[in-house]
């Protein structure tokens, strides 16, 4: 039994350090792009266009994972698509969180009529498809950093308030809650120094999940040519033209769908991983 | 009487969300930007021309009005004329529905099919390696979402080992003799198997990305269940009766472990369904969801309303016959 537990936490463990290596690295990146990127990922030679990656017959040495259509360079690209895809990812998924669980708090917590007014817009929220209201939004809104942004926080708010409201609502019924109600908390004092910090582990779990999240939702508005200014690479940009050209030039789809998928699956085995270091069983 | 209070109680908030779905789309798509009138009119149009335009599809008239009058037809049926077709809106939703509406329970049959088997074959082989090795997959599959699957499923299939047709929903060259838009259904009560063969082919691969997430879901769900059920004492009775394994999971153990897993699959069939619109449009299948898309990089207003309010109502509609059943199935609702 014990053994087993080891073995379970072991394997979270390398899951855990992999996944925030990943990440780590993508933050890198992100940062130092202009100096780690061998080319201009906007300059296009169109003598160069559709090059194959280095280990293909007929690549040009200096573009090690090949070129699109426009002769730009695929590596490059996804090198600088880093920053878009973690900005989304850090500033839509924290802003999605603060005001998602704010609301899930209180109306797990406040009850009464703040809670039937949240609850009845998650209601209407969960009725909308999402992908359809964020392409909606980014219509309203116009294309651009800012508009993904918005559009995320405005369309995903109700993953965080849906659980944190359950779990306040369950923390509200223990006896600690009460007690302290007894020791002469009010209301507000014991939602943010009882409940929070009991449901913040939920909340960071969340947290993890919604930046993956965020990153899909910006590579399928870039997918439907919705994202943000069209020369800016991003990765559902590269992927939107390589499902164009899928046949001709494989590569252009593959490099960046490959690296979408692995951030995708890092930020979703942080959540996890992180799930079972919070989840006192296996601790 | 209890379930008629569920029922009827499940009714008003099911019509209040539906007010509100309607309300919150019909004023956020009259802030989009862009005149879809002035882009109906050929160059040259003059402001006049514009202006009869508008006031004929009623667009001139103040907020407010607009909205009832619209509310107004949509409860009499009537959901307005598409700018860009002007052809009754309703007409071209429904038209579409039957396409979106196959793919989506393909998808899900296809999902139940492998979470079950996932979940049956990991309890059967528990504590070996084919069970961590359906764990691992399990994760995998539940990490990443519908669309990344689809490219996935396009390069495999679609490029790596052209098996699949990645694009369409049925080859543009045949001739089809369907009377309904049901063709995947249609095509097999003709007695069409080749058609039926063909179609399938090209919904094989949208549906299974729409699949696999849900599929994870369903298998780590019901395998949870099935271990528990596994060490509850008229499972052990069974055993020491002396059935085999095989008769243990299937016909006693499963039989209690279905119903989590079955109320959940409710839920997850509208995030599914709601993926449609994406995955359609990755693989150009001519459904709503990528109608929906269409309309709303032509600024289609009361094509977009039309689509949007059919999703709430098949998503409210499915949350609304599970809670029903769940009820139903549940004694201890049925008898409070």
């Amino acid at each position: 039994m014990l053994d087993g537990r080891s073995m379970v936490r072991r394997r979270a463990g390398a899951r855990l350090w992999l996944s925030a290596g990943w990440l780590g690295l993508l933050c890198v990146i992100a940062v130092f792009a202009p100096w780690i990127a061998p080319k201009d990922p906007l300059a296009q030679d169109l003598f160069l266009g559709r090059l194959p990656p280095f280990w293909v017959a007929g690549a040009e040495p200096g573009y090690l994972l090949g070129t699109d259509s426009l002769g730009r360079d695929v590596l490059s690209r996804i090198l600088y698509g880093v920053r878009v895809a973690l900005s989304v990812a850090l500033v839509a998924g924290t802003i999605t969180c603060i005001v998602g669980a704010t609301l899930g708090l209180m109306a797990g917590f406040l009850r009464g009529w703040v809670d039937l007014v949240i609850s009845r817009f998650i209601d209407i929220w969960m009725a909308f498809p999402p992908v359809l209201f964020s392409i909606l939004l980014i219509a309203v809104l116009g294309p651009g950093l800012f508009s993904i942004i918005l559009a995320i926080v405005v369309i995903d708010w109700t993953r965080f308030a849906r659980v944190v409201r359950a779990e306040a609502m369950a923390q509200g019924a223990m006896d600690y809650v009460a007690s302290a109600r007894v020791a002469g908390r009010g209301r507000l004092g014991t939602m943010v120094r009882e409940i929070l910090p009991n449901v913040l582990p939920t909340i960071v779990v969340l947290l993890t999940l919604e930046m993956g999240i965020a990153v899909i939702v910006e590579a399928i508005l870039s997918f439907v040519n919705l994202s943000i200014a069209t020369d800016d690479p991003t990765w559902g940009g590269m992927i939107a033209e390589g499902r164009t050209s899928v046949h001709q030039a494989w590569w252009v789809l593959v490099f960046p769908l490959v690296t979408l998928f692995l951030t995708v699956l890092a930020f979703s085995q942080l959540g996890e991983g992180l799930k079972d270091r919070f989840d006192p069983v296996l601790r | 009487m209890q379930l008629l209070r569920v029922f009827l109680l499940r009714l008003v908030t099911t019509a209040v969300t539906l007010v509100g779905v309607a309300v919150i789309v019909f004023f956020v798509i009259r802030v989009v930007p862009g005149n879809p009138i002035a882009m109906m009119l050929p160059p040259g149009a003059t402001e006049a021309d514009v202006a009869a335009l508008t006031a004929l599809y009623g667009l001139d008239k103040p907020l407010p009005a607009q909205f009832l009058i619209w509310a107004g037809g949509v409860l009499q049926g009537d959901f307005g004329t598409s700018i860009t077709t002007r052809q009754p809106v309703l007409g071209l939703v429904l038209g579409r529905l039957p396409a979106t509406l196959e793919l989506s329970v393909m998808a899900l049959v296809m999902a139940v099919v492998i979470g079950g088997v996932a979940a049956l074959t990991g309890t059967r082989r528990r504590g070996t390696r084919v069970e961590g090795a359906i764990d691992i997959a399990n994760g995998m599959a539940l990490s990443v979402p519908d669309f990344l699957w689809g490219l996935v499923l396009i390069l495999l299939f679609g490029v790596l080992v052209p098996v699949f047709h990645i694009s369409g929903r049925v080859t543009p060259s045949l001739e089809l003799p369907f009377t309904t838009n049901f063709y995947l259904f249609e095509s097999l009560i003709r007695l069409r198997f080749d058609l039926w063969l063909d179609i399938v082919s090209h919904m094989l691969m949208p549906a299974l990305a729409l699949a696999v997430p849900l599929a994870a879901i369903i298998g780590q769900l019901l395998k949870q269940s099935l271990k528990e059920t596994m060490h509850l004492d008229y499972v052990t009775l069974a055993r020491t009766k002396g059935y085999g394994e095989n008769h243990v999971i299937l016909r006693e153990a499963l039989r209690n472990a279905v119903l989590p897993t079955l109320t959940l699959v409710g839920v997850q069939f509208t995030f599914l369904i709601g993926g449609t619109v994406i995955i359609e449009r990755l693989f150009s299948y001519e459904g709503l969801g990528n109608m929906a898309i269409d309309a709303v990089i032509n600024r289609d207003l009361p094509l977009i309303q039309g689509i949007v309010i059919l999703f709430a109502v098949i998503f409210t509609g499915v949350n609304l016959i599970v809670d029903l059943l769940y009820a139903a199935l549940n004694p201890r609702l049925r008898h409070a």
